[in-house]
């Protein structure tokens, strides 16, 4: 491993001496591949960087860098970095979470650090399952899935991340998949860059519990007609040879033929436009299987102030009114002195 | 008139009266002015956990016990001189604790029909015509009306009258025990300026209006005075538990030249410490309120991994919830403090009342072998000192620690001599260095002579690396299963805690000699209770000694030599016999618990009776 990192980084210098151990085939290798990478790309010194992971295989990925990293207690992840963001606003700090670890354990953290907007990027591997215990449903699984704890198929509605991290006030909120590697770099990358608490929901297939559960997004013949790629400025179009578009009716959304409709009346995706990313972010769940799963950056807010940003600014305003002087602080207002 | 002037070593007096009367303020104040006044003091503060309970009833009385006097005042005392009551529920809770002959001041208009029909007397029945309080000296007034007419000309409203109540009993007791008046002006004008200066003169007026009525008024044929206490040279002022406890990690962490991370989450009685943390942004401090304990311990975990001192405060509840990351914090070796401000338990239990059972857990309440140094105050004002030696452990040890608090310290004042900074014992965290490399990698789980590993931070070049709950391989800090490195690892981090013992003072002997008939061993908070029991038992010529434990974990060196000097050893607790079993699994003596669990701190007086049956009758 380079002692420097002088001359250009690779995806190598970001990486640890121990051998990874997830299972052949799954899709957090590609994850780990794609942030190296970013990381690479944007040349961030290997020692300013954090990685935070709870339990779970998804947890396991701080032992696979070669920054710092701390691999801590099931779903405590966005508790622990909010420590470090607090004291160490200059550091880049990755949270990696699962479906279970982020959304079932830790929920409560999950929501909290993203309301306070602290400087962090939150990767969430979503496989539908819990694969470190053995394949029990998760907080995403799908009704109908057959699992140990569900062996007559599960009942439970499940969450939708994206959703759950947009009304937890996710300043940037995105989902991408471990498949499509070209798009998973551009979407780490751009969370890289947010400043505040930037989400991506990653679809990551697990291959020993939860097989092709993303299938339909990935397959040639499926993909087209349930897989809308969103970019910013552009008209949402997808369906083979992107001939179908996405219309809104008020706030209805419509899937119609492109040739059908007036340019002017496709919906043009504007990720700043928080009305629209609420539509978007619940796009498919919501509204029935008609409609695609949006992939991108559904949501990107950068103008809300960070946590860091809102501390700094008030520990300035003080340190202009009040001199520190310890003594003074344990004096306190009334004291007296016995010769 | 000319009084007779009566000279006393100390006073207790109650204050009691509706949650919201007051009370806990009036308290506080007359405390505050007899510290400065240079009496030695000490306090006990009893409220409902309700913020306005029903009014007029039992369960919605809030008092404030305090003692002050002209010697090393211990307790708040067993039972008071003086009991203001502003009510009849206020009455019927304390009565007891008043001496025969002492002074009862009434409010007559809180003994209406309603208000003694709310504290349970029968129809007809008026304990203040009844007779039935013939043995006090009883004092009627009609507070109300005397503080109405000495605001007649201001425009606030009967029932804000009412709620300033408390500074004419405060004015008039200032009076009666010669408190200098001066000093409780400048207390409540720094109170209530800032908020409104017109409710600001109104109190300073009602002070006055009180300690005039004292003079003019025939009430009082004697008047008190209280000598100065013998103090060592020093610079002194009155602190509240919780407010030791911020200032000494404040201290340690500016020693350290660390930052100070604290974050709580809000729980009687531990909430007050977050709210001062958060007034101290400048002393660099980084207060965080977290969404629950789990995360404040682990969000202190985060900021220590940043290099920087994590400290939380919490009550059992919460320190339930931190069981999982405190033992994450064994297995980082992180330096973390952790407040357990004991309350009554279990579960909810009673929020606002001392109660020492949570000593077992914080020795061993967690999954797997995670020894930690547990250490406890033993007064308001030590909780300074053991914050401080808490932080410096944490540091010097790489290691979660907890310090042991309960609702009485909390909230109980104390007189404090203010330390001079230079004489803390300095700080040293043990950062990284290149002597922890091997072949340019760093080993973070390389333990110096003292079995203690390197603190190594983001932003460190060179210095990367990932710590995690997983066991790890000795020295190089990577994921290990290996079943003999485990169990060295196991013993690795108990000979680390072992270890400060080597640096620990030997245990003394906080009164009487070292070796006889009996030893009462006490920890935390029955400190002063079982102090003055045991000295009064010696001045009654009965062959008994202190031994009181600031270290619970690890314990002394010498204990087990100290112990084995007594025949017998006894252990007054607010809880079934923790620290009891502890000596006797570890020692082998013959340790026997003295219990108490009421949510109530020890008497001085059950502790006499019961020291004296046991010697009588041993």
């Amino acid at each position: 491993m380079a002692d420097t990192l002088s001359t250009a980084p690779t995806a190598k210098d970001y990486a640890s001496d121990q051998e990874v151990r997830w299972c052949p085939g799954c899709g957090d290798y590609a994850i780990l591949k794609q942030v190296q990478t970013v990381l690479a790309d944007l040349a961030i010194p290997r020692e300013n960087v954090v990685f935070i992971s709870g339990i779970g295989c998804s947890s396991r990925f701080p032992y696979y860098m070669g920054t710092y990293g701390l691999h801590g207690i099931h779903g405590r992840a966005p508790a622990i970095a909010t420590g470090l963001a607090i004291t160490r606003p200059e550091l880049h700090i990755w949270i990696v979470t699962g479906d279970g670890d982020g959304l079932s354990i830790g929920g409560n953290h999950f929501l909290h650090i993203l309301r306070r907007n602290l400087d962090v990027t939150i990767l969430l591997f979503n496989n539908e399952v819990y694969g470190l215990t053995k394949g029990q449903i998760s907080p995403t699984s799908r009704p109908g899935q057959r699992t140990p704890s569900t062996p007559w198929g599960s009942f439970e509605y499940p969450f939708n991340p994206a959703a759950l991290a947009f009304a937890a006030g996710a300043t940037f909120v995105a989902r991408t998949l471990d498949r499509d590697q070209p798009h998973l770099r551009m979407i780490l990358h751009r969370a890289a860059l947010h400043r505040g608490a930037a989400f991506v929901e990653i679809y990551q297939n697990c291959p020993v519990f939860n097989d092709g559960a993303f299938a339909i997004y990935t397959d040639k013949e499926t993909k087209p007609d349930n897989a809308l790629f969103v970019e910013h400025g552009k008209p949402l179009r997808f369906g083979s040879g992107e001939q179908k578009v996405l219309v809104l009716d008020g706030t209805a959304p419509r899937v119609a033929a492109l040739t059908d409709e007036l340019p002017a009346n496709v919906w043009v995706h504007d990720e700043t436009d928080r009305g629209k990313a609420a539509l978007l972010v619940q796009l498919s769940e919501a509204l029935g299987p008609a409609f695609p799963r949006p992939f991108g950056v559904l949501y990107a807010d950068p103008s809300r102030p960070t946590y860091g940003e809102l501390l700094a600014e008030r520990r300035q305003r003080l340190a202009q009114e009040t001199v520190p002087d310890l003594a003074r602080l344990l004096h306190g207002r009334n004291f007296w002195t016995i010769p | 008139m000319n009084r007779q002037r009566r000279v006393v070593p100390d006073v207790v007096i109650v204050f009691a009266g509706d949650s919201g009367e007051g009370m806990q303020v009036t308290g506080m104040q007359f405390a505050h002015a007899s510290a400065m006044r240079g009496n030695d003091i000490a306090t006990f503060p009893n409220y409902p956990a309700e913020i306005r309970a029903p009014q007029g009833t039992l369960a919605g009385v809030s008092s404030f016990q305090l003692r002050f006097g002209s010697f090393d005042v211990l307790t708040p005392g067993d039972e008071c001189d003086v009991l203001v009551a502003m009510n009849a529920a206020a009455l019927k809770t304390h009565l007891h604790l008043l001496k025969p002959g002492g002074i009862l001041i009434a409010n007559e208009p809180g003994f209406d029909r309603r208000s003694l029909r709310l504290a349970g007397y029968s129809e007809e029945q008026n304990p203040l015509t009844d007779g039935s309080l013939s043995g006090y000296q009883l004092i009627v007034l009609n507070i109300s009306q005397l503080v109405s007419a000495a605001l007649a000309d201001t425009g606030f409203s009967v029932r804000e009258k009412e709620r300033m109540k408390n500074m004419f009993v405060l004015g008039l007791l200032a009076w009666l025990f010669d408190r200098p008046l001066e000093a409780l002006e400048q207390l409540v004008t720094t109170k209530f300026a800032a908020r409104n200066p017109e409710i600001a003169a109104a109190n300073l007026r009602l002070l006055r209006a009180g300690y005039n009525f004292g003079e003019t008024s025939e009430l009082f044929a004697v008047r008190y005075e209280i000598p100065q206490a013998q103090l060592p040279p020093g610079t002194y002022r009155s602190i509240s538990g919780n407010e030791a406890l911020v200032l000494g990690f404040v201290t340690a962490a500016q020693k350290a030249g660390l930052k100070l991370f604290y974050a709580g989450y809000p729980i009687t009685p531990a909430s007050e410490v977050l709210h001062q943390m958060s007034t101290l942004l400048p002393y660099d401090v980084y207060p965080f309120q977290a969404e629950d304990e789990i995360a404040a311990l682990c969000a202190a975990i985060g900021a220590a991994f940043g290099g920087h001192l994590g400290v939380t405060a919490t009550s059992g509840p919460g320190f339930s919830l931190m069981s999982e990351a405190l033992g994450l914090a064994v297995m980082l070796e992180l330096p973390v403090v952790v407040c357990d401000i004991q309350r009554a338990g279990p579960a909810t239990g009673m929020p606002t009342k001392p109660e020492q059972a949570d000593l077992l857990q914080a020795l061993y309440g967690r999954h797997g072998e995670a020894p930690l140094p547990v250490l406890a105050a033993a007064t308001p004002a030590d909780c300074f000192h053991t914050a401080y030696e808490a932080a410096r452990i944490a540091v010097h040890y790489m290691t979660p620690v907890v310090v042991l608090s309960d609702a009485f310290l909390a909230n109980g004042t104390d007189l404090w001599r203010i330390p001079e900074l230079d004489t803390l014992p300095p700080i040293v965290p043990p950062w990284a260095s290149d002597r922890y490399k091997h072949n340019g990698s760093f080993a973070p789980y390389e333990r110096d002579e003292r079995g203690v590993r390197p603190w190594a931070v983001p932003g460190m070049r060179g210095f990367e690396h990932r710590i995690g709950g997983l066991e790890k391989e000795h020295i190089t800090g990577n994921v290990s299963y290996d079943p003999a490195n485990h169990e060295r690892m196991v013993s690795l981090r108990a000979a680390k805690i072992e270890h400060i013992a080597h640096e620990l003072p030997p245990q003394t002997i906080t009164c009487g000699e070292p070796s006889g008939e009996l030893a009462l061993v006490s920890w935390g908070s029955s400190y002063g209770a079982v102090l003055s029991a045991v000295q009064e038992c010696r001045r009654q010529g009965l062959s008994v000694s202190h031994i009181h434990l600031r270290y619970l974990n690890p314990l002394p060196r010498n204990l087990g030599d100290v112990l084995r000097g007594f025949r017998r050893i006894l252990v007054p607790e607010l809880n079934s016999g923790h620290l009891t079993q502890v000596l006797r699994a570890r020692y082998l003596v013959d340790a026997r618990p003295y219990s108490k669990i009421q949510g109530r701190p020890l008497s001085v007086s059950e502790l006499v009776e019961y020291i004296q049956r046991e010697l009588h009758h041993g």
